[in-house]
C-alpha cells in the first residue's frame, strides 16, 4: 500500500461516506473474575480527538488492544470506516489503517529510522527494496506532520523523543488514518509534549482522527475535542472538552472529588545527608553524574525533575547503598561514609522506596511477611542467633497492614497477588515504621491508582514534617512541581542549580530537562 | 494461548494434575513394555514386585534411596537458590576418596566415623567452592563448570586406584582397599542389609528443611534464588550466601560417597556410582525443590530402577525402561506441577 494508492480506495475516504470512523459496540473482556471492560461503546468521528481517560486498571489499555487485535473481546463489535474488524487480528487493524503506538516502543535500536519504519511491511533484503525511495517519503511526511527525525539516524542513538517520532511516522507510513497513541507523554518534556501536540493538531486536520490514552487531565483538556472516562471496567462519562473542567474529570475518574496533598511551608533542618562533587561511570548510552553537589537536609522534600535516563539511576543508587561514587564523596551529617553497602545505608537511617516494585522491592513468591522484613531479616526480634523468629516477623506485618489499610487476603499470601498499590503501601510500611531520617523516593507513585497516589503522598509530606530529609524522584513534572520544596534538574547527569517551590514554570523547568539551562550556565561562566 | 496465574489452586487441582502425570507415566511405560513383546501388566506388576515385593526387595529399594537422598538434597538446596550444582557427582566421589583415607587406619576408633564423616562433606564442599568462586568474583556459568568437574574427578579417581590407593591385595583390579570394620557404617538391624547411611540420609533431610524454613541462612538462599536482584538491594550478601549455600550442596553430596563407601561397598572403586550426582536432579526436580519430598521421591526413583532390574530378569523386557520411564515420570511431573499453579487461557 502506499500514499498514492490511498486515494483510489473509497474506504479511504471516509470524510464523504463514513463520518464515523471507528465506532466500538459493546465490548466485553472478562480475565477471570475481573471483568476489565464491560459493555464499552465508543464512537470516533473523522478529525476529531477523544481522550480515553481512566486510572490505572481501568480498562483503557484493553479497550485499545481489542480493537488493535491484540486480544479477542468475549462480545461486542469494531466497525472501522464502516466495516467490521475481524476480532483478534491485528494485520486486519493495521490494513483498516488503524495505527497504534504504544507506551513501550517496539522499535529495533540497531537499525536506522527508515529500516525500522519499512520493518514488518517488506523483507529488508527483499530484492528491488528501494530504501531511498522510502527514505524521500518518510521526509515528506516528516516535514508535513512536523516530526523532525533524520531518517539514516540509528534509531539506538536517538533520544526517547524522537523514538516516539518514529512509532508515529511508522504508523504514518502505514497509511493509518487512525491513531491510538498510549500515555504517550509519560515520557517527554514539557516541550516535547507541546511539540507533539502541535503534531497531531496537524494530523487533524489533514483528516486523522485520533484516540488519545492518558491519565494527565491538562493535556487532555488541552488536545482532545472529547473525553470518555472510564472506571473499573464501565463508561462512566462522556463530555466534550469544553464543557468541563479538570475538578470534574477527576471527580469522574475516582468515582469521588480527590483534594491534592496539602503541602505546608517547610522548615528545612540540617543537611542529613550530602554529596559532594559526585561522579560515576557512564554505562553505555545512559550517562553517569557529572560532579553534582546536593545537600539533603531535614524535614525538606527535594525534587529531582529530569527526563528518565539522565543520571537519576546513578543517584538512586548511591543514596540506596548499591554504588560508590567513582570520585567525589558522601557524608552522612558530616561523616563522610566507608564501607557504602545497601546494610549500610538501611543501617544509617535511609528508607528506600525503589523504583520498580515488582522487580527491586519485593520478591513475588515471598509472602507478605517475608517481603517486610526483607531489610531487617537479620536484626532481632526476627532473627536471633541464625534462627528465624517467625512470629515477630508475622506481628510487624500484621501492623504494617492494619496502619498502612493494604488490602490482602492475610500475611501469609504471596504479594505477587496485591495490586500495585497494595504492594506499594507494603514498602512503604517496610521502610517507614523504623523511623528514617532520610527517604529516597524514586518514582514512588508511578502507576499507582489515585487513591494510593494520595496516600503515598501524604505518609511522605507527613514523615517530611517529621524531620525527615526527602529525595523525590520523578519524570512526572507535575508531582515533583506539586510534592517538592526544592527542585534540581538533572540532564545528561549534570545537576541544576536549587530552584525554591514556584521559582520556575513548568516550562522553564522543561527547558533545564532538555538541557538548555545549563548551556546558558556555561557561556555565563565562559 | 497463553498461561495465566491461578491465586489459590484448589485441592482437587494439586492432587490432579500430579496423578494424572502418574497415570499418563504408567501408561507411556504399558506401550513401551508392549512394543518389547510384554505384557504391560505383567510388566508393571514385575516392577513393582522386583521393587516392594519382598523384605529383600523393599530393603534393596531403600538402599539404592539413600544416595540418592543425599544427592538430591543436595541439589534441593542449591537450585533454590538458583546455583546450578550439575556436579554432585564429582562433589560424591570427593567424599568417597576420603572416606576411605580417613578409614582405612588413618583415624583411630571411636572417631573414625564422626571425624570421615565431617571430614568428607568438607572435601564435597570445597570441590563445589571452585566452581562458585568463578562464578560470583568472575561470572563463569557454574553449569559449565561443575559438570566438567565430574569428568575431572573421574579421571582422578581412575589415577588413585590405579595408583596410590590401589589395594595390593585387589589381584589387579582398580579398586582401593578395604576400609576397617571399624569404620564401616553398621546394619541398622544385624541380619538385614540396610546400614545407618539410610538414617544419617532421612536426618539430613530433617535438617535440610529446618535450615530452609527456619534459620535466618535459609531465607537468605530462598530470597537470593527467588529475586537476586531485590534481594541485594535490601542488602542480602547474594554473594556470601551463595558460597554458603555450596558449602552445604557439596558436603550433602560428599555424604552420598561417604555413606556408599562406609555403609555398602566396603572400598572405593571406579562404579561406586552409576549416576547417582546426576539422578539427584530427578529426585530433586520431582520433590519440587522441597527437602521432605526428596525422601518420598528418592524410594520411587529407586523403587523404578531396583523394579526395573529385577522385572529386567524375570520377563527379558531391557532395563532402559528404566530410565525411560523416569524421563517420562519428570516431563510429565513439571508439567502436572506448572498446571497446578497456572491455568491455560485463549487470546
Amino acid at each position: 500500500m502506499t500514499s498514492d494508492a490511498s486515494g483510489a480506495q473509497p474506504d479511504l475516504r471516509p470524510d464523504v461516506l463514513h463520518p464515523d470512523v471507528l465506532h466500538l459496540d459493546r465490548i466485553t473482556k472478562r480475565f477471570g473474575p475481573l471483568l476489565a471492560n464491560d459493555a464499552i461503546s465508543l464512537t470516533l468521528k473523522q478529525g476529531e480527538v477523544i481522550a480515553l481517560l481512566g486510572e490505572n486498571g481501568a480498562g483503557k489499555t484493553t479497550l485499545m488492544n481489542i480493537l488493535f487485535g491484540h486480544y479477542t473481546a468475549d462480545a461486542g463489535s469494531v466497525t472501522a470506516f464502516g466495516k467490521p474488524l475481524p476480532p483478534g487480528n491485528p494485520r486486519a487493524a493495521l490494513a483498516a489503517g488503524i495505527g497504534m503506538v504504544h507506551q513501550h516502543f517496539t522499535l529495533a535500536d540497531n537499525l536506522t529510522v527508515t529500516e525500522n519504519i519499512l520493518l514488518g511491511t517488506r523483507s529488508l533484503w527483499s530484492p528491488g527494496l528501494n530504501l531511498g525511495a522510502a527514505a524521500d517519503r518518510i521526509a515528506a511526511l516528516s516535514r508535513d506532520f512536523g516530526l523532525a527525525v533524520n531518517p539514516a539516524a540509528r534509531v539506538g542513538a536517538l533520544s526517547v523523543g524522537e523514538r516516539q517520532r518514529v512509532e508515529i511516522l511508522k504508523a504514518l507510513y502505514r497509511d493509518a488514518r487512525i491513531l491510538i497513541l498510549d500515555e504517550p507523554t509519560a515520557v517527554l518534556t514539557p516541550q516535547e509534549t507541546e511539540a507533539l501536540f502541535q503534531t497531531l493538531r496537524r494530523a487533524v486536520a489533514l483528516g486523522l482522527s485520533i484516540v488519545f490514552i492518558s491519565h494527565k487531565l491538562h493535556e487532555v483538556m488541552g488536545v482532545a475535542d472529547r473525553c470518555l472516562v472510564l472506571r473499573h471496567g464501565k463508561l462512566v462519562g462522556e463530555v466534550a472538552t469544553a464543557n468541563t473542567d479538570r475538578h470534574a474529570l477527576a471527580a469522574m475518574m475516582v468515582g469521588a472529588e480527590i483534594a491534592p496533598p496539602a503541602l505546608s511551608p517547610a522548615t528545612p533542618g540540617p543537611a542529613l545527608i550530602r554529596f559532594a562533587n559526585v561522579s560515576t561511570p557512564d554505562q553505555g548510552a545512559v550517562p553517569g553524574l557529572k560532579r553534582i553537589t546536593l545537600d539533603l537536609r531535614a524535614g525538606q522534600i527535594t525534587g529531582l525533575a529530569g527526563v528518565s535516563g539522565n543520571g537519576q539511576g546513578a543517584l538512586s543508587d548511591l543514596l540506596s547503598g548499591l554504588a560508590v561514587p567513582s570520585s567525589g564523596e558522601i557524608s552522612l551529617g558530616s561523616t563522610p561514609v566507608t564501607n557504602w553497602s545497601p546494610r549500610a545505608a538501611i543501617h544509617a537511617g535511609i528508607a528506600r522506596i525503589p523504583e520498580d516494585r515488582h522487580k527491586t522491592g519485593t520478591i513475588a513468591d515471598f509472602s507478605l511477611t517475608e517481603n517486610a522484613i526483607l531489610e531487617r531479616y537479620g536484626e532481632a526480634p526476627y532473627s536471633r542467633k541464625g534462627w528465624m523468629n517467625w512470629r515477630a516477623a508475622r506481628d510487624f506485618t500484621t501492623h504494617v497492614i492494619a496502619t498502612h489499610d493494604i488490602r490482602c487476603p492475610g500475611p501469609e499470601a504471596r504479594i505477587r497477588l496485591l495490586s500495585g498499590g497494595n504492594m506499594q503501601k507494603l514498602i512503604l510500611g517496610r521502610v517507614l515504621e523504623p523511623g528514617p531520617k532520610i527517604i529516597l523516593a524514586n518514582q514512588p507513585v508511578r502507576g499507582l491508582d489515585i487513591g494510593a497516589i494520595t496516600y503515598v503522598q501524604k505518609r511522605l509530606i507527613a514523615a517530611r514534617d517529621a524531620g525527615a530529609a526527602i529525595l523525590l524522584i520523578s519524570e512526572d513534572l507535575d508531582e515533583i512541581i506539586e510534592m517538592s520544596d526544592l527542585i534540581h534538574v538533572l540532564s545528561a547527569g549534570r545537576l541544576s542549580p536549587a530552584f525554591a517551590r514556584g521559582e520556575k514554570t513548568p516550562a522553564e523547568l522543561g527547558l533545564w530537562m532538555a538541557g538548555q539551562g545549563f548551556d546558558m550556565e556555561t557561556s555565563r561562566a565562559a | 494461548m497463553r498461561l495465566e496465574p491461578i491465586a489459590a489452586p484448589t485441592l482437587a487441582r494439586r492432587l490432579g494434575f500430579p496423578a494424572a502425570a502418574l497415570a499418563l507415566t504408567i501408561l507411556v511405560a504399558s506401550l513401551l513394555a508392549l512394543t518389547a513383546g510384554a505384557n504391560p501388566f505383567a510388566t508393571l506388576g514385575l516392577i513393582l514386585e522386583g521393587a516392594a515385593g519382598s523384605r529383600f526387595a523393599a530393603l534393596e529399594t531403600l538402599n539404592r534411596a539413600t544416595p540418592l537422598i543425599f544427592t538430591g538434597l543436595a541439589i534441593s538446596v542449591a537450585f533454590r537458590a538458583k546455583l546450578w550444582n550439575i556436579g554432585a557427582e564429582a562433589q560424591l566421589y570427593a567424599g568417597a576418596i576420603v572416606t576411605v583415607l580417613l578409614g582405612t587406619g588413618l583415624v583411630p576408633w571411636p572417631l573414625v566415623l564422626p571425624v570421615t564423616a565431617l571430614v568428607a562433606m568438607l572435601a564435597g564442599a570445597l570441590v563445589l567452592l571452585g566452581p562458585v568462586l568463578l562464578k560470583t568474583r568472575l561470572g563463569v556459568d557454574e553449569v559449565v563448570t561443575t559438570l566438567l568437574l565430574n569428568f575431572v574427578m573421574l579421571l582422578f579417581v581412575s589415577y588413585l586406584l590405579e595408583g596410590p590407593m590401589k589395594d595390593p591385595g585387589g589381584m589387579g583390579w582398580p579398586k582401593s582397599s578395604p576400609l576397617l570394620p571399624e569404620a564401616r557404617l553398621p546394619r541398622i538391624v544385624e541380619g538385614l542389609r540396610l546400614h545407618w547411611g539410610f538414617l544419617l540420609a532421612l536426618l539430613a533431610a530433617v535438617a535440610v528443611w529446618v535450615i530452609q524454613t527456619r534459620t535466618t541462612l535459609g531465607y537468605e538462599i530462598r530470597a537470593v534464588g527467588q529475586n537476586p536482584r531485590a534481594a541485594r538491594f535490601a542488602g542480602v550478601p547474594v554473594n556470601a550466601v551463595l558460597v554458603k549455600t555450596a558449602l552445604l550442596s557439596g558436603g550433602l553430596a560428599a555424604l552420598a560417597g561417604f555413606s556408599e563407601v562406609a555403609g555398602l561397598k566396603g572400598h572405593l572403586s571406579l562404579d561406586l556410582s552409576p549416576g547417582f550426582g546426576y539422578t539427584g536432579i530427578i529426585v530433586a526436580m520431582l520433590a519440587m525443590l522441597n527437602p521432605l519430598a526428596v525422601i518420598p521421591s528418592a524410594l520411587f526413583v529407586a523403587g523404578v530402577f531396583v523394579g526395573s532390574d529385577s522385572m529386567s530378569r524375570a520377563a527379558g523386557v531391557p532395563t532402559y525402561i528404566a530410565d525411560i520411564l523416569l524421563a517420562t515420570a519428570l516431563l510429565f511431573m513439571v508439567l502436572a506441577i506448572l498446571l497446578t499453579r497456572v491455568r491455560v487461557v485463549r487470546g
